[in-house]
């Protein structure tokens, strides 16, 4: 099976750990992983600020850059959002017939990397080690928009040592949702204020999600409250320890 | 197209949402006052729907019901027009809200009545019905409870279900015994703010009014093309006073609300009370064919509203928005609406069913900032009883909202200019790696212990409540070129936030090097 991450421009920029780590659990579980460096973003933000001309080209080079691979995995629960639905809107109002065919047959090849790892993998148990209290936060794009439903819990139940606790009003958006965060500062800073508390509230140490964007506004907001805790993508606690799945 | 004046729907000199949304940010008792009132009824309305189990496929078709009869809308309008005539109504057809107006008011002036009894309605609402009568020396009252509050404040509605949803206990007595005089019978001495108690005021109160009335204006949940039979769905029982007593009655319905047979009832009149108040079954569904000779209304009139819903119905995207039942499920469960209250949305139809109703009824141009009142969280989505997909709605139009811009001005506003610059950037590699170089550098050169406090123009709003992670001097790009195409064994190494040692309390070693087969 020949497997491509594709990072995302913003996991890319901003938390290169979270690539290394999905490489590493992928490397462990014995499989090779292509990296095409032409891969850039998928449109996300273009697409949902309503600039959709403006997202063709992307969508036309994250097709073209992936299309001879089996798999394409994404620690990102949003971006596998995006290719799996969006993408063949975009295709179908303003791309070429060649477009929407290409997006047709690579969007099903396209996973989240939790339901990889569950799905395709059949993998629950990645050998990894994380001696910590940790909170999962289900984003909205994991909850309601890929519908992971236990998956990602699944997979960090079955890591040593971890402390899972649980969040409060866990399924509540943190108030992100990409350009809503500057256009609605104030509302999203008063979502944020209360996911914070209830981060807070849980007595984690750590918090993760599948998704870096919405925890770099939770970690941001906990780091204003001068918070010691910590905000880590799902993938970099399954990349932790000895690496020997059971 | 008409423009919004000619349509209501939106309150005229509203800002936009963002700047609507600060006032009720700032305002802890109406935040306390929503989150206490949308926490209570989501829990109801989870609890009711979990019990059935064929919820989903009641949804489904309920969906396929809305769906079709959206797609024969002209066929089932006339078929409704021919029942109700035959059942002894009369049919009126309404373009606009100024129509639907002039309509009932000279409806209500033939009568000679000064004074008419109202059943919540939010049609009326939409018209902005209440205010024109009022210029034509016409009182209307209204005996919905949360809508008798509105009016004796001189209010605007914040919710569909609720309208008085942003008033606590103590407010509503204050304003009963302040306010209620001026319209009827006055609040008794010493009333408190026990629910039982204002129940009772309002029930004295509006007592007097049923009695009273020779004329009821109500709105419509349904009406059935095949019988000609409307049905209004309600709690308190007002608008059953309303719908028996006086000898004529007018309904003002969106064209949107018919359903082909009366055996579609069965459908929805399952999934509206469970999902709007969190009931099994509403206290009372009204459902009355014409008018009948000794019981009833002598004269029943049913106006026919456009308004708006037939340029929606052009739109194949947008048009499911039409097959909303008004049950607020929606608004309950977001977690925008929860922060802001209704008053942002500048418009009878506040949350997240007015921010995909509202810009098409009246033109997105001229609500602009609704269809990005929202993360587009999905919470909308999963709660609605007719499967109304809101966030796809809200993206759809939000790229019309853009394009309408686009469209009216000449020079790019700095928004569109930074969205094409990024989707250049993004489109090369090449100039991708040099702009995170440079943001990375920039970045770490203004932060402190890794974080970045303050961020300049546009992004101060977020660096507001946030910090910003410094980019890493290494990009995932950059380190893989690095490690694994020039032949480097690059660890991918543990994972801990840069600069940071932090919780990683252990060193795990990747003994995992690049096999044959590397690129």
């Amino acid at each position: 099976m020949r497997i491509a991450l594709f990072l995302t421009c913003f996991n890319d920029t901003m938390f290169p750990d979270t690539g290394r780590a999905v490489v590493r659990v992928l490397e462990r579980l014995g499989h090779t992983v292509d990296f095409p460096r032409e891969q850039t973003c998928c449109g996300q933000m273009h697409f949902n600020t309503g600039y959709r001309p403006e997202a063709v080209p992307l969508v036309e080079r994250f097709t073209r850059t992936f299309a001879a691979y089996d798999a394409v995995v994404t620690p990102s629960a949003s971006c596998a959002g995006m290719i799996r639905d969006s993408h063949p809107v975009l295709a179908r109002d303003h791309g070429s017939a060649a477009l929407q065919e290409g997006v047709a047959g690579l969007a099903p090849r396209v996973h989240e990397f939790t339901e990889f790892l569950t799905d395709v993998l059949g993998v629950t148990d990645v050998g990894a080690r994380f001696p910590y209290r940790v909170a999962y936060h289900p984003t909205c794009h994991s909850l309601r928009g890929l519908r992971l439903g236990d998956r990602p819990l699944d997979l960090l139940r079955a890591v040593e040592g971890i402390d899972l606790v649980g969040l409060p009003a866990a399924d509540a958006c943190c108030g992100f949702g990409g350009t809503f965060a500057v256009k609605n500062a104030g509302t999203s800073g008063a979502m944020l204020a209360d996911k914070a508390q209830g981060v807070l509230d849980s007595g984690a140490e750590v918090l993760c999600a599948a998704d870096n964007s919405c925890l770099m506004h939770i970690g941001g907001g906990l780091s204003r409250r001068d918070s010691a805790v910590r905000t880590l993508h799902l993938a970099e606690i399954l990349a932790h320890g000895e690496g020997v799945p059971r | 197209m008409n423009g919004p004046t000619d349509r209501g729907v939106v309150w005229l000199g509203s800002p936009s949402f963002p700047e609507a949304a600060r006032s009720a940010l700032e305002d802890g008792r109406l935040r306390a006052n929503l989150k206490r009132a949308t926490s209570t009824i989501r829990g109801k309305r989870q609890a009711v729907a979990d019990e059935l189990d064929d919820w989903e496929a009641l949804r489904d078709a309920a969906a396929a019901i809305k769906r079709r009869t959206a797609r024969h809308l002209d066929r089932y309008l006339v078929r409704l027009e021919e029942s109700v005539t035959a059942a002894g109504g009369t049919v009126h057809w309404a373009t606009d809200a100024a129509d639907a107006n002039r309509v009932v008011t000279e409806l209500v002036r033939a009568t000679g009545e000064r004074e008419v009894v109202k059943i919540k309605s939010m049609a009326t609402q939409e018209i902005g019905l209440n205010e024109h009568l009022a210029r034509a020396g016409i009182t209307a009252y209204e005996t919905d409870l949360a809508e008798l509050i509105v009016q004796l404040g001189d209010d605007r509605p914040s919710h569909i279900l609720v309208p008085a949803i942003h008033r606590n206990r103590t407010e509503i007595r204050d304003l009963f015994a302040a306010e209620m005089g001026r319209w009827g019978r006055p609040a008794p001495e010493g009333l408190t703010d026990d629910p039982a108690d204002l129940a009772e005021a309002a029930r004295r109160h509006l007592r007097q009014k049923f009695l009273a009335a020779k004329v009821a204006v109500s709105g419509a949940n349904f009406a059935v093309a095949d019988t000609g039979t409307v049905v209004v769905v309600e709690s308190e029982g007002n608008g059953r006073m309303c719908l028996t007593l006086p000898q004529t009655l007018i309904t003002v319905m969106g064209i949107e609300k018919v359903v082909p047979t009366f055996g579609d009832l069965e459908v929805f009149l399952q999934l509206l009370p469970r999902s709007s108040t969190g009931e099994r079954m509403n206290p009372y569904t009204s459902a009355w064919t014409g008018t009948t000779d000794g019981d009833g209304p002598r004269a029943f009139h049913l106006v026919l509203l456009d308004n708006g819903r037939t340029d929606t119905l052009a739109d194949t995207v947008g048009r499911q928005a039409l097959a909303c039942i008004r049950c607020s499920a929606c608004l309950n469960v977001c977690p925008v609406f929860e922060r802001t209250g209704g008053h942002a949305y500048g418009s009878v139809y506040p949350g997240p069913i007015g921010a995909v109703l509202t810009p098409q009824l009246v033109g997105v141009e001229n609500a602009a900032s609704l269809p990005f009142a929202s993360t587009l969280c999905g919470a909308c989505y999963d709660a609605c009883p007719v499967k109304i997909d809101i966030p796809e709605v809200l993206a759809h139009l939000r790229a019309e909202a853009v394009e309408a811009r686009r469209a009216a001005q000449r020079l790019p506003t700095a928004e569109a200019a930074a969205m094409r610059a990024a989707a250049a950037v993004l489109d090369s590699p090449r100039l991708f790696g040099a702009v995170q170089r440079a943001a990375g550098a920039a970045g770490r050169a203004v932060a402190r212990r890794g974080r970045i406090g303050r961020l300049p123009g546009p992004l101060r709003g977020w660096s507001a409540a946030r910090d910003t992670p410094a980019p890493p001097a290494e990009s995932f790009r950059r380190w893989w070129r690095e490690n694994r195409e020039n032949g480097g064994h690059g660890q991918s190494g543990q994972s801990g936030q840069s600069g940071e040692s932090g919780e990683s309390g252990e060193s795990g070693e990747n003994t995992n090097e690049r096999k044959e087969g590397e690129r």
